[in-house]
């Protein structure tokens, strides 16, 4: 390093620094500087200032050169990034492309990323649900990875707490498997969607269709006014970026807010190495950060890390600080670390049709998707031959009628003319998945990226869990569809490796035991106390539900944590 | 929307199997590709606007020249179809010409308005009895591809989203039962 005078020092010297500026870093800086603690926020790709970065947001079908279809070059330069479904030609410049950073599939891992400030939170699928005590309790009662450490009470406050602010639009639905937040008013069902929920409603028992709970402001309160957001316009173009805000991402609401208290400071274009461990002090002191400019590595200071690098790069992180105490990785005692990954299986879905209800239509465009099925197997008692079970989607739909034969004036008139069809209705499964030991990733031995950090390796499958619990989701499903009078059923199944999901989770598990886990119940490594993780490395288990609201939660639980262990100190 | 949804309903607007639609999805292999200056000369997109025009001409509203997929096709054809495709929609611009020639003694740019719908409409039907028979590892038909290109670039046009069809860009509110009248315009792509 250049420069190491006492005020360079002092310059660098923070009383939190915050890894990674997406979901749940954005929460962790936001919670840290509205405490009035001096934040570092490092992220690792360029800056996207909401409204100015979103190139995109305001354009037109015929203002883009292939009206929305990616060309076939880039395509071919990234056959995994491609795959999701998110990946168009208006949105393709906020996902990392397959050769700018290259990762080792062990097995194959289709690992979708957002280097930006926001990350993924501005592309997610915004879909938003609470855990229960049958999420909590289900590694305990199922015998698998190990019991979390907390229950529903310890974290129920926090979702409120990040709901409010957030925006969250949804009913009281009332489930005990699905508890109820802190709603603004929810999107409507269609006549079909509230036919299949009566349906399902009086024919099966504890099976429950509802409407999406999603990060939209349906109404927005002062608090969102306050965040310069505004009300949704069911543009359903969330992933260019929201010119109103309607949507929660870092950009639009966590990261802006942080920056204004005046105790945060936004460091793009930061690759972490690793966090610094000093052996007299036993704690962190600190993060080594590669300057992607100019590839200068620099020495960030603070008091507490809060590591939310997104749940794959938060293992790199930890695996790559190594030091006379963690020679195999910051925290690693239990060996535990990088092990122990796990996703949510989505490679099934089911497609049908209802002749019926033709006299109603809908109007505009529904931003949270349609309906939702909260998990109903296994939730009370172990009934399947497989382990947990899964949510599903539900949406109906009416398409116009398309007559394309023929050409000239009778041609244009049939597809121009609004004659719609009748009602097609879909689901698709969102399976929770076991944590393995074997399902690991680790640093590559040999292979380094640009900034001298090893490459990621990922070795992530599917079991026979997920076979049988696929298998269930098809026969279920299709009987559901079949006494609800639904007609052409049609079962899909897909074979899309681990990743596509965008939900991996895992392998810096929270537990009770530092011998068994990383993270104690208040989301920091048992044996090293200031530094918190709390992105979806930290998640012992899957369960079904998207899993971004949680790490909200987790990440302004944790840093409410270290703001009173800091009072408890001074007292 | 997203990209799948955006194939998805062009699929729709189409009413059948979107050409390049898997290549679309899944990506290509694209090795040598063949001249595109030569197949994308203004010549050759002046010569697909006419052709664009007898698919979906000008009527109440404005027609498929109006909203210039001649260049549209010429853009679609080099960025998103396989060398494969490409090949055989090139040769198609020569094959129709020749066709044009054959009934009309005449090239396609010289024919009436009258012997163009003639001529295409004949080559609709052939595209559409060699489809019925078509195996997956055959080629494509030179004129599904101009017609379904021809369908796609108008409708996500500007003239063809805001006039022929109605566009919202931004809807501000959501309806989930709304009573169903038909006769109105159909929505375009968002």
């Amino acid at each position: 390093m250049a420069n190491l005078n006492i005020d360079s020092i002092k310059d660098r010297t923070f009383d939190a620094i915050v890894i990674g500026s997406g979901m749940s870093g954005g929460w962790a800086a936001k919670e840290l500087a509205e405490k009035g603690l001096k934040t570092l926020i490092l992220e690792r790709g360029r800056d996207v200032k909401h409204l100015k970065d979103y190139p995109t947001t305001n354009l037109y079908p015929w203002e883009f050169p292939h009206h929305g279809v990616v060309p076939s070059a880039v395509q071919e330069a990234n056959p995994i990034v491609n795959r999701c479904y998110a990946f168009g030609e208006d949105a393709m410049h906020f996902f990392v492309k397959d050769a700018e950073h290259p990762y080792v599939q062990d097995k194959p891992f289709d690992w979708i990323r957002g280097y930006q400030t926001g990350g993924k939170s501005l592309l997610w699928a915004r879909q938003t649900q609470r855990w229960s005590n049958f999420d909590f309790e289900g590694p305990a009662r199922d015998g698998f990875a190990v019991d979390w450490p907390i229950r529903y009470n310890d974290i129920a406050p926090w979702y409120s707490h990040v709901e409010k602010f957030a925006g969250i639009s949804g009913n009281k639905d009332g489930l005990a498997e699905l508890p109820d937040g802190e709603f603004l008013p929810a999107f409507p069902l269609n006549a079909v969607e509230n036919y299949f929920s009566k349906h399902v409603k009086d024919k099966y028992k504890g099976r429950h269709v509802i409407s999406a709970r999603c990060a939209h402001l349906s109404k927005p309160n002062q608090i969102h006014l306050d965040q310069g957001r505004g009300q949704c316009q069911e543009r359903t173009l969330c992933q260019r970026g929201c010119p109103f805000g309607g949507y929660f991402s870092a950009n639009s609401s966590t990261i802006p807010w942080a920056l204004k208290t005046g105790n945060c400071t936004l460091r793009p274009f930061s690759v972490v190495h690793s966090i610094i461990y000093d052996e007299k002090k036993g704690k962190a002191v600190g993060v080594k950060v590669i300057d992607t400019n100019t590839k200068e590595a620099i020495e960030y200071f603070a008091d507490v890390i809060f590591l939310n690098a997104a749940a794959l790069n938060s293992n790199l992180v930890l695996l790559n600080s190594t030091s006379g105490r963690f020679p195999n990785g910051l925290g690693n005692d239990s060996g535990t670390l990088g092990k122990y990954v796990a996703f949510h299986n989505y490679s099934a879905h089911i497609s049908a049709e209802y002749d019926g209800y033709k006299e109603w239509a809908t109007d505009g465009r529904n931003p949270a998707g349609g309906g939702y099925i909260p998990r109903f197997r296994n939730v009370y008692k172990q009934e399947t031959d497989f382990l947990r079970g899964y949510a599903a989607g539900f949406g109906a739909y009416r398409n116009n009628t398309r007559n394309s034969e023929g050409i000239g004036a009778d041609l244009k008139h049939n597809l121009a003319k609004k004659e719609l069809g009748g009602w097609s209705v879909g689901s698709h499964m969102m399976g929770e998945t076991i944590p393995k030991e074997s399902s690991y990733v680790m640093l590559d031995k040999d292979k380094k990226d640009q900034w001298g950090v090893p490459l990621l390796k990922i070795s992530v499958d599917y079991d026979d869990n997920d076979a049988k619990m696929k298998k269930d989701y098809i026969e279920q499903m299709t009987e559901m569809f079949t006494s609800a009078g639904f007609t052409n059923i049609q079962a899909h199944t897909d074979t899309r490796a681990p990743g596509l999901d965008i939900h991996e989770m895992g392998g810096v598990r929270m537990g009770n035991d530092p011998k068994t886990s990383m993270l104690d119940k208040w989301s920091r490594l048992h044996a090293c106390k200031n530094v918190y993780v709390t992105d979806g490395a930290s998640m012992t288990s899957t369960s079904c539900q998207n899993p971004s609201l949680t790490y909200m939660a987790f990440a302004a639980r944790a840093v409410d944590h270290w703001v009173n262990e800091k009072k408890k100190l001074n007292a | 929307m997203n990209r799948r949804e955006a194939l998805s309903r062009v699929g729709l607007i189409l009413g059948g199997t979107v050409i390049g639609a898997e290549f679309f999805l899944s990506g290509c292999k694209s090795g040598s590709s063949v001249n595109t200056d030569d197949l994308f000369s203004k010549e050759t997109a002046a010569y697909l606007n006419e052709v664009g025009e007898t698919i979906l001409p000008a009527t109440a509203t404005p027609g498929a020249k109006a909203a210039n997929v001649g260049d549209f096709m010429a853009v679609m054809v080099r960025d998103c179809y396989t060398p494969e495709d490409q090949k055989v929609f090139k040769k198609g611009v020569s094959d129709l010409e020749d066709a044009s020639k054959k009934k009309f003694n005449k090239g396609f740019m010289e024919a009436d308005a009258k012997q163009r719908t003639e001529l295409l409409t004949a080559l609709d039907k052939e595209a559409k009895e060699y489809n019925s028979k078509k195996k997956p590892e055959e080629p494509n038909h030179y004129f599904a591809m101009m017609k379904q290109l021809t369908l796609l670039g108008f409708f996500t046009s500007e003239v063809g989203a805001t006039k022929a069809l109605r566009y919202l860009p931004v809807p501000g509110k959501y309806d989930g039962n709304y009573p169903y009248k038909k006769g109105d315009k159909a929505w375009a792509l968002s």
